[in-house]
């Protein structure tokens, strides 16, 4: 507590500075390229993503950033991308249907690819660093304001702390541990995940998270992710080490193949068109239940294997051969949890 | 509050570091601060704090636009209010304060403030209006206003942001309350803001703060304020001040976006002016007044900066063809409908509706309930009239008295109640004339005569053929002339709209009588009469009568030119040579 206080002190004295810096650079900066002509540049950078969700408390809506000319998105992993058919508005109006490259759930990180050409965007290796203190704009098509060519929503904020999501484990619900901005302004609005945090001069600072709620105050937590601790699992994407199960190539069946009734897993009944793989049951005395899966785990990855629906964990199963063990990556409380299914015995 | 808290941290140690030894900081950079001090100070000095005057229940902000005390807030902080308010200021006076016209759709208000009695010709500081299209997203604002009600010495609180984004539409609730083409800013916006002004960095005005996005954060401010644009304001600024319940417009069609990105016209009313002017189903919107319109939003933006009855270019293509027209809008509600909306529903508390919708106006504070049963002050008595349809009466028969008694002064016609015969040439040498009496009205024109016996309803007798009612017209521009607004039927006036879509600004007075109404126009600089349109049915085209070429006849100015058009037509252009009025006829 203590800590934090003083860390809010250096953040006022930093605002402060920051503050008097503003009103001159914004004179100087009038004659030269104003602020607005910093958020023009960055705003072709910005996309509009649709997808799944509509229902109450979950917009259908998400916000993203291009990472490559030929339109790499970049953007949150969230339940909006849980659909066939994610479409995306670019800055200047056009649509678009997007392929799901792949997923990071850990990160909660996903790249689309939109066909597209000569777009302009960001990159990753030129992003910069911040720290507390830092002036920032975040970008994003908050509460969906924006249609067609509208474009995305700036907002200006300090960065108030880096600081490690982990150090509030049980407070934010987050599969993401890892280091944040957390920033002084209310920049994780509904439909503002997947935006741009950028420094003043527009260059990219990090990915504007999910909404994250505390559970003990309700307050609600605004950060991004550094862009410096995306790099590595985009890199590790666009390379195809996370694979949905979209992009499967053809494979070779097994003689004997795993069966998820064989290894004692029960899925929740497939009724929907895309039901999440929820364990329904683990059967008693099983191997799965000895591995330490449990009723209620979400099945997110087999093998290295992005996985999102019953119906193509249960095809999946059918690739990998009996005499193999099996690692399933399961979401348990919002903690993702590896677990080795043993490699069947016997026939 | 937090962010309230900050700024105030930010100007104390500001002058703290500044005297402080051994800190240097450069000269432009506390020039900069003490210009952005004055700024904020000056348009503080503009901004008021708006209560209901009799046991208030809540309040709102404001911001006075004329020396005279005329003040703009939001018709959601009015309209709770009654007509008769208390406005606080930053000096600390609490001022006596009038609605005066009232946008229930575009949910701005007009109010005026009035001086101190022992100081009657006090003038308020008021604030500039910028030209709201100029904003662009990264410009600097402030938002000042009262929120939370917190200055109980009215003295108002700023709350520094960006623009977020310009050319916002947030949806109405029903008809009412839309925000189209609004400035989106992340100054804190609070309750208790609503109808306050949003400033640019020069401290003019470019918007008035009235909503904010808030969802599931509880209702208070996220960073997502919106704000009515000025130019919207500004359009309907005359329409304000007419006293009236003033509506918003629409095309009489509605669009989509179709599968290629195209705006397209998915449904048109056939009676409405776009559809006779040529635009049909499935016609793609290009432009619309001078916007380029690509998504259904930047239609809704375009055409709800507009009030009704405004002219407005529209630019439409078919085949590979384009059309330019020029549309008259009609109001987005029928007559009567809008005053019982906007005036009819019980007051709601915001607290009462369980699973509040985003995107709501921020809603209005509670104040400590006073007891204030004291008479109304004889001021707001003397300049309010209660009448149905409007706002306040008082401030349209200001206006009407205004306008007439300007035309008149060299345009005195009483006496001459006998006919009036008008002759003169068409522009082909052929001679025309009109004889006008209060029993009936006749054209003698090169195709033949026609004759409109005036006694009975005009509206159903449209002639000459082709013309709309040119005759019908004539006799209701001169039994004005003669009886004058209070005896005609019903004369009102509408407030200003620009000629002919981009012309000069046009004083406008609406007369009804026998089943047709008449629209008479007026040069706000000079006071002319400039036109004269008369509708029968509002499905069909006008009769439009252009005055031109006045010149003094026997002391009295008379046109010498009329150019009557009617729908995409010219009827005639009648060059007057010969002014035979008569006097009154002894019994």
């Amino acid at each position: 507590m203590i800590e934090w206080t003083k860390m809010r002190t250096t953040t006022w004295t930093l605002l402060l500075v920051g503050a008097l810096s503003a009103a001159s650079t914004v004179e100087q900066v009038r004659a030269a390229g104003s602020m607005a002509d910093v958020v023009q540049q960055v705003q072709p950078r910005m996309v509009k993503i649709y997808g799944a969700g509509g229902v109450r408390g979950l917009e259908s809506y998400q916000s993203g950033l291009l990472l490559s000319a030929e339109g790499h998105i970049l953007t949150v992993w969230s339940y909006v991308l849980d659909t066939d058919e994610i479409r995306v508005t670019l800055d200047d109006g056009r649509r678009f249907t997007a392929e799901l490259v792949g997923a990071d759930p850990v990160r909660e990180l996903a790249v689309l690819k939109i066909d597209a050409e000569e777009l302009p965007h960001f990159s990753l290796k030129s992003g910069a660093t911040a720290s507390a203190g830092t002036r920032v704009l975040a970008f994003s098509n908050l509460f969906g304001v924006a249609t067609g060519n509208e474009q995305a929503s700036v907002m200006r904020g300090v960065v108030a702390a880096t600081t490690r999501l982990d150090a509030r484990r049980g407070v934010y619900k987050t599969p993401y541990t890892g280091p944040a901005y957390v920033l002084d302004a209310v920049t994780n609005n509904p439909g503002a995940a997947g935006g741009a945090l950028t420094d003043r001069r527009g260059r990219l600072l990090g990915l504007l998270g999910k909404e994250l709620r505390s559970s003990q105050n309700d307050t609600w937590l605004n950060y991004a992710l550094p862009i410096e601790h995306v790099r590595e699992p985009v890199e590790a994407i666009l390379t195809g080490k996370q694979r949905p199960d979209a992009k499967r190539s053809a494979r070779r069946r097994p003689k004997a193949p795993h069966s998820l009734s064989g290894i004692g897993i029960v899925l929740v009944p497939d009724v929907l068109q895309r039901t999440p793989p929820y364990v329904d049951e683990v059967r008693a005395d099983s191997p799965a239940a000895k591995a330490g899966l449990r009723r209620d785990d979400l099945i997110l990855y087999v093998g290295d294997t992005l996985l999102r629906t019953c119906k193509t964990v249960q095809e999946e199963f059918g690739f990998l051969d009996r005499a193999d063990e099996v690692r399933v990556t399961v979401m348990r409380d919002q903690q993702l949890i590896q677990i080795n299914l043993p490699a069947s015995k016997g026939k | 509050m937090t962010r309230i808290v900050g700024i105030l941290v930010i100007v104390l140690t500001v002058s703290s570091l500044a005297a402080a030894p051994g800190v240097t900081v450069a000269p432009s950079v506390l020039k900069a601060e003490q210009d952005r001090i004055e700024v904020v100070q000056k348009a503080s000095a503009t901004v008021v704090a708006v209560f209901g005057a009799k046991g208030a229940s809540g309040g709102g902000s404001g911001v006075v636009i004329s020396p005279d005390g005329f003040a703009l807030t939001n018709f959601h902080v009015s309209n709770p209010s009654g007509h008769h308010m208390k406005c606080g200021m930053a000096d600390g006076v609490l001022y006596d304060t009038v609605i005066v016209g009232i946008d229930p759709t575009g949910d701005v208000a007009l109010i005026k403030l009035f001086p101190p009695k022992d100081k009657p010709e006090y003038r308020f500081p008021y604030a500039e209006l910028a030209d709201s299209d100029k904003v662009r997203a990264g410009d600097w604002s402030f938002a000042i206003g009262n929120p939370f009600l917190l200055a109980t010495d009215f003295r108002p609180t700023v709350s520094y942001g960006l623009i977020s984004g310009v050319h916002r539409y947030q949806y109405p609730a029903g008809t009412l309350l839309e925000y189209a083409d609004c400035i989106q800013t992340d100054a804190a916006i609070n309750p208790g803001n609503s109808g306050g002004p949003l400033f640019d960095s020069q401290g003019r005005v470019i918007g008035i703060v009235g909503r904010g996005s808030f969802e599931k954060r509880g209702r208070v401010n996220v960073g997502v304020g919106y704000a009515i644009s000025i130019n919207q304001v500004k359009n309907f600024l005359g329409y304000l001040h007419s006293g009236r319940i003033v509506d918003h417009a629409t095309l009489g069609a509605t669009v989509s976006t179709d599968a290629d990105g195209r705006v397209v016209v998915t449904d048109i009313l056939e009676g409405c002016d776009a559809y006779r002017r040529g635009l049909r189903y499935d016609d793609e919107i290009v432009k619309f007044a001078g916007r380029d319109i690509r998504t259904v939003n930047a239609f809704k933006n375009a055409l709800g900066i507009y009030p009704k009855d405004w002219r407005v270019p529209l630019t439409y293509r078919r085949e590979g063809q384009t059309f330019d027209i020029l549309v008259r809008l009609r109001g987005v509600h029928r007559t009567g409908e809008l005053a019982a909306q906007a005036l009819g529903k019980p007051k709601s508390s915001p607290k009462k509706k369980p699973g509040d919708k985003p995107k709501r106006p921020a809603p209005r504070p509670r104040l400590l309930k006073r007891s204030s049963k004291k008479s109304t002050p004889k001021v707001i008595v003397e300049h309010y009239q209660k009448r149905i349809g409007y706002a306040n009466y008082f401030y349209n028969l200001q206006h009407r008295t205004r306008i007439w008694k300007a035309y008149t002064k060299q345009r005195d016609f009483t006496q001459f109640a006998g006919p009036w015969v008008l002759g003169g040439e068409l522009q082909d040498g052929q001679q025309f004339r009109f004889r006008l009496s209060d029993e009936q009205a006749v054209a003698i024109l090169p195709g033949g005569q026609s004759t409109v016996d005036v006694r009975s309803t005009l509206g159903s007798n449209l002639k000459p053929k082709g013309s709309g009612g040119l005759l019908a017209a004539l006799h209701c521009w001169r039994r004005l002339l003669l009886v004058g607004p209070d005896r005609f039927g019903k004369v009102f006036y509408v407030g200003t709209m620009p000629d002919r879509g981009d012309g000069p600004m046009l004083d406008v007075l609406a007369a009804v009588n026998e089943g047709v109404e008449c629209r008479l126009m007026f040069s706000v600089k000079t006071g002319q009469l400039k036109a004269l349109e008369m509708t029968a049915d509002e499905d069909a085209d006008p009769c439009e009568i252009y005055f031109h070429n006045e010149r003094l006849v026997d002391g009295r100015q008379l046109p010498h030119r009329l150019e009557v058009r009617h729908g995409d037509r010219i009827f005639g252009v009648f060059d007057l040579t010969q002014f035979e009025l008569e006097k009154k006829v002894s019994p």
